[in-house]
């Protein structure tokens, strides 16, 4: 058995696979077919100041090879989070506990004081060592993806989080930029403690006999297998070009698809869309990545992390 | 308990062109139960189209016989690649899940309205009910006398009443014609089918004053309540079908506001 240990700030995870935001809702739908506490890390639904009803269905349509959502932050808001999901957390994974999985709270907002109002509130959560910043939905106007596509408004969203949290600053970054090593390293300069990548690509999917999208706001993100090349390209260029740990996202379905991402850099990874077609999947990625590692005689997981340069 | 099993096909028979019953077991030997009213994800295998699993609702579930029964219409590429299983295949369910149709407290006579493969889920729930001292009512609907599929079944359960659109088979039109709905009342109308046809149950059970319950079919992902794709509007704000439906009672949604 190889060591899996990989640091991302000051999270010890005891391998590098952790859930990605939206689609692992808060870890326990997904308790009757995994133990929770074999992953890293998992990250829960996107979480703002205040509940938020989402957007109006139809929300979800498939493509080849993946699917597209304009799910627009459905949340009850953090206060229901603190109130009602952290307890179950706390005593479904144990915690404090060393063996645990990391729970970890992905933030979003519609402007720097709200995000950090957000954070604030869960920095008091004594068992949530971690925040992902959002600052990539694309499915929500007023915000979300609109400080994630310029480097200045990603800055002062990190800026206004990181004085009012003081825990591990994981921040998710759009794909739907031209320049994303750019914002990575402006986002690093503001003093977050990772960078994970990417958010779901922007698109569209038509119905050709009623002239309408299948969408009801028109457009959403596009995940699934179909976007692991554009994003392990992106996952190479930010490794590259930042010193903070990346977390690689994007279409990742099975331990071959994981080690690719660890190969270009990323220090760990999530898996989102492939809980939809297995729920199980997260765990046998573990068992994956550490079968592959033992069979190539690797004994420590961070002779792979950016092999590929 | 939610379970993750490749369920070992028994029998896959085409009850018409493009209608098939496939039939499944566990390979343990025993189907954990399922609930009226409930249904199954299933993965998709060899259809390059079909990316995300298939809510399929259950058609008969028995424990002690170990027999779980899907009935699936045939109209997508995922749906004709499922047609295509035989007898030995295995079939990788994600089961059961959702909430279920009411099985009332006191005897009732409850009426049981399915539309097209609607009709589906009728079959389990009329035998819950039934099994449970109710009296339950059958009123089936399609277009044509070729889209009702397992008569004989419904009618060792209970009362069987039919419309067609075409008048091949019982009263010609929609069910919420059907004269029966003049002649006898009911303690509880039961719908599932079209979303035309349960807005206009919905509505006939409103103006007569009846306790009505829908099942919905909105597009799902996860299936687990975890991705909220499939939400519905009700009362309480938007709520997953695949986890607190897909059974609803009217009052609860917002079809009439």
């Amino acid at each position: 058995m190889a060591n899996l240990n990989v640091q991302v700030g000051a999270l010890q995870l005891k391998n590098p696979v952790m859930t990605a935001s939206g689609t692992f809702g808060y870890g326990l739908e997904f308790a009757d077919f995994i133990d929770l506490n074999r992953l890293g890390g998992f990250i829960v639904k996107g979480t703002t100041l205040l509940p938020r009803e989402g957007n109006d269905y139809p929300r979800m349509a498939e493509c080849a090879s993946g699917m597209l959502n304009c799910v627009g932050l459905q949340n009850k808001g953090v206060d229901y989070f603190a109130e009602h999901i952290y307890p179950q957390l706390v005593e479904h994974l144990g915690l404090p506990n060393a063996d645990a999985a990391y729970p970890i709270v992905n933030v979003s907002g519609s402007s720097p004081e709200n995000y950090a109002e957000c954070a604030a509130r869960i920095n008091a959560l004594e068992h949530i060592h971690a925040i992902e910043l959002n600052i990539s939905c694309p499915n929500v106007k007023d915000g979300g993806m609109a400080f994630g596509t310029s480097c200045e408004g990603a800055a002062s969203v990190v800026k206004a989080v990181r004085a009012a949290y003081d825990k591990t600053l994981i921040v998710k970054l759009s794909p739907n930029v031209t320049d994303i090593a750019s914002i990575a390293k402006a986002v690093e300069a503001e003093g977050a403690d990772a960078v994970s990548l990417i958010n779901t690509l922007m698109g569209m999917s038509v119905n050709i006999e009623r002239r309408c999208s299948n969408l009801s706001i028109g457009t959403g993100g596009v995940s699934g297998p179909c976007v692991k090349p554009v994003a392990l390209r992106m996952v190479s260029q930010v490794a590259k070009a930042v010193n903070v740990p990346v977390v690689g996202l994007g279409g990742i379905c099975n331990a071959t698809d994981a080690i690719e991402f660890l190969m270009v850099g990323a220090t760990a990874i999530e898996i989102g869309t492939a809980n939809f077609l297995d729920p199980a999947i997260t765990v046998k990625v573990v068992d994956g990545i550490n079968e592959w590692l033992d069979a190539h005689g690797v004994k420590d997981i961070h002779e792979i992390i950016g092999c590929i340069k | 308990m939610k379970h993750l099993t490749d369920l070992l096909v028994t029998a896959v028979t085409f009850l018409r062109d493009d209608y098939v019953l496939i039939s499944l077991a566990h390979p343990d030997g025993k189907m954990p139960a399922c609930e009226p009213g409930q249904f199954v994800e299933i993965a998709v295998e060899g259809s390059p189209t079909t990316f995300l699993r298939r809510p399929i609702s259950i058609n008969w579930c028995d424990t002690e016989e170990n027999r779980l029964d899907l009935l699936i219409h045939i109209v997508g590429d995922g749906t004709r690649a499922l047609s295509q299983l035989k007898a030995g295949d295995t079939l990788n369910c994600l089961y059961p899940l959702g909430n279920r149709f009411t099985v009332p407290a006191t005897p009732s006579k409850v009426l049981l309205v399915g539309g097209g493969v609607g009709t589906a889920p009728m079959l389990q729930y009329g035998k819950v009910l039934r099994e449970a001292g109710h009296e339950p009512v059958f009123l089936l609907g399609g277009r044509s006398a070729k889209d009702l599929l397992q008569l004989e079944r419904f009618e060792q359960i209970g009362r069987v009443f039919v419309t067609t659109e075409d008048a091949t088979l019982g009263e010609k039109g929609f069910v919420t014609n059907h004269s029966l709905l003049q002649k006898e009342t009911f303690d509880l109308v039961t719908a599932c089918g079209p979303k035309p046809m349960m807005k206009a149950v919905a509505a006939f059970c409103r103006e007569h004053n009846l306790t009505c319950d829908v099942s919905l079919e909105n597009m799902m992902a996860c299936g687990l309540g975890a991705c909220l794709c499939c939400v519905e509007k009700t009362v309480r704000g938007n709520v997953c079908v695949c986890k607190e439906g897909p059974v609803f009672n009217i009052n609860d949604l917002t079809w009439f506001d």
